[in-house]
Parts: structure tokens; sequence; C-alpha cells
């Protein structure tokens, strides 16, 4: 059996975040990474990108094998996980093979949601969680004509519009009335869907599936609720995400949705972390546990758990779970940080929305007394991550907040160049 | 040891908001002038005037780079600069997410996010600000060059919370190097412990204590002690104020009228300050003491500190200069100079020292006053190097900034009525006009 100081499980961003916050504290220390797949780390999150061509596969990797070997980092690939035991302190891996370690991170992910829709098991159909899934997907593109995406979120909208670029005639169906829920509210999310439309992207909305069957030549068609019936070639299912935790049965590790963790990461086992679209994490603005199945989330999870484990003097808690995100679509730019979807003014929210839905642009403010909680735009001159700072911090605007609904971008700016510190 | 990095400085107190560095930015980049190509946003505050900057601050734990799916951007580890690789970006923008100071922006004429690369390590905006607002910093060489050099000062001495003094020695020495004698006349650099507490000196190259009266002599024996056995060993003194300008005064005059092979670096505080802050030769014109007491009559010190390096300068010494630890480069470089000048004479180096504890300012406020004391040619920095009789300010005296802002952060200068400021501007004028006399003496027989 090998030892190993650190173990992180899981090789894209949480887990390298957290390998790097460590190495920076404590050069020498083992740190051994396991990884299910049988590449060099990439996102999740280019998988869109490359299914359209935009990116070559070699160009996907976040880092070189030179970089883990320059670090002194153990990278292990093609080694699942397949259960973990607290007690003794080591994980089994698929060949059978066990590591002790000192110090475990879980960062495994998230897998595909595969809804139980009514016909599901006799047709083909792809999802795009890895880099199998995407390469089947581009081999299936390549003969169709025209494809069907069952989902609202990022990864449906990014890859519909990705099959759309590919030259594929793309329906999307969309359970609620709008896509895009979590970030958009129900004007913004229209303002998008008008952008997928116009670009030949149809969105058929507020319907859910009654059943999927197949047709002649490998085809498939949906029949929606409302009774329309969809025909594509290729059928996505973009519909959600589940953490990767199944290997954990028995490990006696507390899961929920996820695997449940506090603020420094831990979770209810000694010396285990967990980080990432895995971790089921505390929230920002109320109070519950949340898996939050973003990127910059994943980063952040991966940057606290990394400083406890190494015991880092500047470790500062997670500040909880909120939205965030970028989307860019058709040429278009968008995004949406905290709680953006709020519609309606309450007691102590206030909500400025800006819509010019003739040059496209949307640009929504919200407000709790006198701080920032939300921000979403289209095609707004303005800096997301100054957005996303000022409501972490929950700068008090007091005085300057008629400024900042006037001029968003210069005061978001002005304050972080005082604040900087 | 990490590398450090060179950084674009940015002093708002400076901008007048002309974007020039934006039009610089622009053109460097683009070839055009529009506002929207250029990396760097100056905003200002409609309220109090003030300007803040938006500009990549080229991070040492980058989150835009961890947040980049497409492995686009990264830290190049020799120049620090955030690199942008456009073949590999996606446009995803999370970047822009990252970033709490929208040092990675959108660009919605080309489409891309655009950032700061430090224009390959000399940057646009920089050279095009005339005010200094925008300044490239280049000091992070020192650390780079000297950081892994043994610091020959031992922890756990006994000065005062942001005492220059033991940050200047512990630079020097680690520039000068072990194979030195020290001399620490009476004083705070003594009194701190260098030469001794317990039987242990701080210094880990040999120290003594001369009296407060012959430092300049004992240094010049030990150095023809050293030259008659063959060996070249640098002698070095850190004296205070009073120890050089007042009661040593007479022994460092002999030494630099015979020549004698040594480096003096005066660590001047403006007064006695380890004994109870009591008034010196140097100190300014103005300034409370507990000698030079601000009451009824009194209102500080009514005489002109004595101009210590230029008298220095009229011994013929083989190399004078004025330094300050607010410009470190500028002091590592006539250290490097008085080294050699050492060799063959007498290498001067005065060094303006403000104390917190004996001036009455915050600690954390020591760089600032260095700084601000130069800018407002309070203390002006220059080199003289009588090998070839040249004579040149190492700073511009050129627009200064206006005396009070220099006054005004320390405690000893607050009593001052307008006459005393007015007084104290005048002989800033005169002091800057005599050396401008030399500068122009060395301009003509240049031409």
């Amino acid at each position: 059996m090998s030892h190993t100081k650190y173990l992180i499980v899981g090789c894209s961003h949480a887990g390298l975040t957290a390998m790097e916050t460590i190495r920076l504290q404590d050069s020498e220390g083992a740190i051994t990474m396991v990884t299910r797949e049988e590449t060099l780390p990439y996102s999740p999150t280019i998988l869109p990108y490359f299914i359209a061509g935009q990116v070559p596969q070699e160009q996907i990797f976040l880092r070189d094998q030179a970089y883990f070997d320059k670090l002194n980092v153990t990278l292990l690939k093609g080694a699942a996980v397949v259960g973990a035991d607290s007690a003794a302190k080591t994980i089994r891996l698929a060949s059978g093979d066990e590591i002790h370690y000192e110090k475990l991170l879980l960062a495994t992910g998230a897998g595909a949601t595969v809804p139980p829709f009514p016909g599901i098991e006799n047709v083909r159909y792809q999802v795009v969680r890895d880099l199998n899934d995407a390469l089947k997907l581009r081999e299936t593109m390549n003969q169709a004509k025209s494809a069907i995406v069952i989902g609202a979120g990022l990864i449906a909208m990014h890859s519909a519009e990705n099959l759309a670029h590919a030259g594929l005639k793309v329906s999307m169906v969309v359970r609620r009335k709008v896509s895009l829920f979590a970030y958009f509210d129900v004007a913004a999310a229209g303002l998008i869907e008008k952008i997928f439309e116009d670009n030949g992207v149809h969105i058929a909305t507020g319907s859910g599936v009654a059943k999927i069957s197949p047709s002649d030549g490998g085809r498939c068609v949906v029949t929606l609720e409302s009774g329309e019936d969809l025909t594509g070639d290729v059928l996505l299912l973009a519909a959600g995400v589940r953490p990767r935790i199944e290997y954990l049965e028995g490990s006696g590790i507390e899961t929920d949705a996820g695997i449940l963790v506090d603020n420094s990461m831990r979770t209810s086992a000694a010396d285990i972390w967990a980080a990432g679209d895995v971790a089921q994490a505390p929230q920002f603005f109320e109070p519950g546990k949340t898996v939050n199945a973003t990127l910059p989330n994943a980063v952040t999870q991966g940057r606290v758990a990394g400083m406890d484990m190494v015991s880092d003097p500047a470790f500062k808690p997670y500040s909880g779970s909120s939205g965030l995100n970028t989307f860019n679509f058709f040429g278009h730019h968008a995004f949406s940080v905290g709680l953006a979807t709020i519609a309606e003014p309450t007691e102590d929210i206030e909500v400025n929305t800006t819509l010019l839905p003739s040059g496209l642009r949307y640009q929504k403010l919200v407000f709790q007394k006198d701080r920032l909680v939300g921000v979403s735009a289209i095609n707004a001159a303005l800096d997301p991550g100054i957005m996303r700072e000022l409501i972490r911090r929950q700068t008090d605007l007091g005085a300057i907040k008629e400024k900042f609904v006037s001029a968003p971008l210069e005061t978001g700016r002005l304050l972080m160049s005082k604040l900087w510190r | 040891m990490d590398k450090s990095y060179h950084t674009i400085a940015f002093y708002p107190q400076k901008c007048n908001g002309c974007n020039d560095c934006i039009e610089a930015c622009a053109r460097i980049n683009t070839g055009e002038v529009s506002p929207a190509h250029s990396r760097i946003a100056i905003v200002k505050d409609s309220e109090d005037g003030s300007f803040g900057l938006a500009l990549c601050r080229q991070c040492g734990e980058p989150r835009c780079v961890m947040d980049c799916p497409a492995g686009a951007l990264s830290k190049n580890e020799d120049t620090g600069v955030i690199q942008w690789e456009e073949t590999k970006c996606v446009n995803c923008q999370l970047c822009t997410l990252a970033c709490s100071y929208a040092g990675i922006t959108y660009n919605p004429v080309t489409r891309k996010v655009m950032k700061c690369d430090m224009c390959g390590g000399d940057p646009a905006c920089a050279k095009v600000c005339g005010r200094g607002a925008l300044e490239y910093l280049t000091s992070s060489d020192l650390y780079d060059k000297w950081g892994d050099m043994e610091d020959l000062f031992v922890p756990g001495i006994s000065a005062c919370l942001g005492c220059n003094s033991e940050l200047l020695i512990r630079h020097t020495l680690r520039r000068i190097g072990p194979e030195t004698v020290v001399a620490t006349p009476p004083g705070c650099v003594a009194g701190v412990g260098s030469v001794g507490v317990n039987g242990f000196t701080a210094t880990k190259t040999p120290v003594f204590h001369p009296l407060l009266t012959n430092t300049a002599s004992m240094l010049a024996g030990a150095r023809r002690y050293y030259n008659r056995i063959g060996r070249d060993i640098t002698m070095l003194a850190f004296g205070g104020d009073g120890g050089t300008a007042d009661v040593g005064f007479q022994s460092l005059s002999g030494a630099a009228e015979r020549g004698e092979q040594m480096i003096y670096i005066c660590i001047d505080n403006e007064g006695y300050m380890n004994t109870g802050v009591q008034r010196s030769s140097t100190t300014p014109y103005g300034a409370w003491t507990s000698t030079t007491p601000v009451g009824s009559v009194l209102r500080g010190k009514t005489q002109d500190a004595k101009p210590m390096p230029v008298l220095m300068m009229m011994h013929n010494c083989a190399y004078v200069a004025t330094a300050s630890t607010a410009f470190m480069e500028d002091y590592y470089a006539k250290l490097d100079k008085a080294v050699a000048a050492a060799k063959h004479g007498m290498a001067y180096i005065h060094v303006f020292s403000p104390c917190p504890t004996g001036w009455r300012f915050p600690p954390a406020m020591l760089i600032e006053i260095a700084r601000k004391g130069v800018e407002t040619n309070t203390v002006p920095l220059w080199e003289y190097i009588n090998d070839g009789n040249e004579f040149h300010f190492t700073h511009s005296v050129d627009n200064p900034l206006p005396v009070q802002e220099f006054l005004s952060l320390i405690g000893k200068y607050r009593h001052l009525d307008a006459d005393q400021i007015d007084h104290i501007q005048k002989m800033n004028k005169r002091r800057i006009e005599m050396l401008k006399m030399f500068s122009e003496q060395e301009e003509r027989r240049a031409s």
C-alpha cells in the first residue's frame, strides 16, 4: 500500500486549486492526485467549445505533466476510486490498489442527471460531462442534421449554441416557463431566448417531456406534455448534474445530495475534506447547504479546503455558496451574481432594472437596504468580478448608492480601487 | 526563495485625470486611441475629486488563472506577468468574474477580453505619465539580487517599532558583506544592541563601540592595520547625527581631509533620539525636541540644520551622497559606488532617517515620510564623485510637492505657524539653488 501526506481525488478545478494552495505552504509534503480520467486534467466547462471545434483536443488541458513534476506531485491517471475507509485512512482504487493518506480531499465532481423520462431506455442519448462524452457527441454530430437538447441550464444553452454553430438544426426542451431561471429573471431570460431563436435555435418552454420514442434511422422523437413532437438525429440530455458519491457508501462520511461539508470544507469524517461539484456546502444568503456545480465555486472551495488542509495562517472560511456565472452566446455576453433573479421589490429589497430590448441590453441591480446583493446583465458595460466582490464583502454603499445605480461601472471600479487591500 | 517582480505603482494624489495613460495603452496595443482598447482605466470620484485605478495587479495567486477553463491564462515565472493566450481563449469571460479590480475586462469592439501585459517590461502608461502618478517600479530586482544573501544583523534587537536605522543596517550589511569591521558610536544603533547585550553582539561581523568623539579616527587606525597585514577589509561606520555632526565632527573632518579608507554612514534622525529627543546641529528649523520646546515663547528650534553632506563634499571626500530608505534602488546604487570609493578614500553617505518615536508619527508612516521628504525637496537626493568632480541629482528636484505635505505628517512640526512654514519652504528653495550651482557647473564642464 502506498502512503501520501495529501491525497486529492479528482483533478479538475477544485482538486487542482487545492493542490496549488497546499504547495504554497508545504513545498515538500507528498501530494498524490488521482483521477478516473485517462488524460491530463481538463475543465468540463471547456467541453461545449471542444464539441464545436473551437478548441483542438490537445489544447483543452489545464496543466501538463511537467507542471506536476516540477511541483513534485504524483498524478495517477485512469485511477477511479471505488471505496474509502475513514477509520483506516485509506482509499481503494478500481485496480484493487489502496492508498493510505494523512489528509484527504474528495473532489470527484458531478455526473450528468438522467431523468426517468418514459421511453428513455429505448433511444440513444448523449450527455456532456467528460471528454469521452464529448468525443462521442462529436462523432454522432458529424452524421447528424438536427438535435434536441433537454435542459435549461448553462450547459444546455452552451451545447445548443455550439450544435447550432456546427450546422445542426437545434430544438430545446425547457420544462419551466423560461430557461436559465437560476441566473436570470423572466425578462432577461426572454431576451436571451429571443437571441437564440433569432439564431435558429427553437426553444420550447413551459412543457415537460411526456415520452421519448425511437424513430427511423436512429432518430428519436420527444413528445412534450403540450402534445408537440420534436424529432432529432441527436438527443442531448443536459438536465442537471448529480454529485459523484456512490463510492462513499459505507464509508461513514455523511452525504445528502452531495458530500456534506462545513465552512472549512471539512466532511463529517476526520481529516477528510470535500470541494467542488461533489460538495454540499453552506449558502451565502440563507441557512442550509447546497450543491453549487459551477467553476468559480469549485475554485473557491478548493482554495478553502487546501488552506485548511495545510493549516495556512491566512485561512479564511468559505463565505458561502451563491449563484455566479458568465454566459457568452452568439456574440453577446451576460453574467449573473447573487440574488439576481428576484423580480419584485419587497420591504427591504430594492430592484433597479434597465431594459433596452432594441439594443439587446439589460441590467439589473438588486439591493438589500444599502448593500448590493445581486446583479445580472446582458451586454452591459460592467465588471462582473467587482460586482461579485462588492456582494461578497457586503460593502455598505450608504451615501454613494444613488451614484452606484446611475454609474455602476465607474463607481464599482472606484470602490475596489480604494478597498483593494 | 520566490522571485519578486516589477510592478506599476499608482499614486492617486498625483493624478489629474488627463487620460494620457489610457490613450497610450490603447495606441500601443491596437494603434487606435479609443479608450475601449485600453487595459488601464482611471476613474474619478466626483465627490472628492480623487482618482481610482482599474488595472491588472499581476496577482501572486491569480484568481483569473485559477478560474480559466481553457488554460489561456498563466503567470509567467520570470516576469510575474499574467499572460493571456488569445489562441487558447474560448471567450467564456469567467476571468472577468474572477477579478475584483477590473484587471481583465471585456472589450465590446474586439469581442474579446484584454489585460495588461506590462508592455513586455516597458509600460507605455507609466512612460507617458508626466506627473509621476504611474510609475514602473523595478526595485524588486534588489530583492531578487540580495534577498538570498545572509542578513548580518540578528533578529530580536531592541529597536523601536518602525525603526529606520534597523532597516538601513540590514540592507547595508547585506550589500557590503561579512568582510567588514563595523563601528557604532553611542547612539540609537549601538543602543538597540548592535554592540552587545549580555555578551553577544547583534552584528555577525566584527563590531566595536568607539567613543562619541573618535569613530572616524578609530576606523582609520583599524584600516591602516589591515592594509599593513595585506587584507582588504571594509571599514564601516553607522553614526548618528550627534556622533557625526556634533561631537564626532573633528575626528570625521580629520579623517576625511586625510582621505582615510572607509564608508561613513550618517543615520540622520535629526536629534539625540535614544537619550530623550534632544536637539542636535542637524535638527531642522522649527522642529520640536525636548530641548527646543514649544510653549508661549519658544516655537521649536530657531536655527537651521547644519548642511552636513555639503560640508563633507567640501572636504574632497572620494564619494559623498544623500539617501532615503523610500528610494532603495538609489541607495543600493550609491552603496556600490561607496564600496568602490572606500578602496582609496572616504565615502560618506548621509541618510535621511525619520524616527517614529522622536518625531511623533505612527511607525507605519515611516517610508511615506521618507518619500515625502525627498518629494518636497526637504531632502534632495544627490551624489558627488570626487574622481571627475561630478555632482548630480539622483531624483528630480523640479516640481516639488508643497512642504506642508511633508510637515503635516510629523508630530514635531504640528505647532508650526505660517511664518515658520514659509521659512522652511524658503530654506528648501535656497538649498536647491545652492546645489544646482554644483550641478550646473558639472553641466557646463560637460558641454
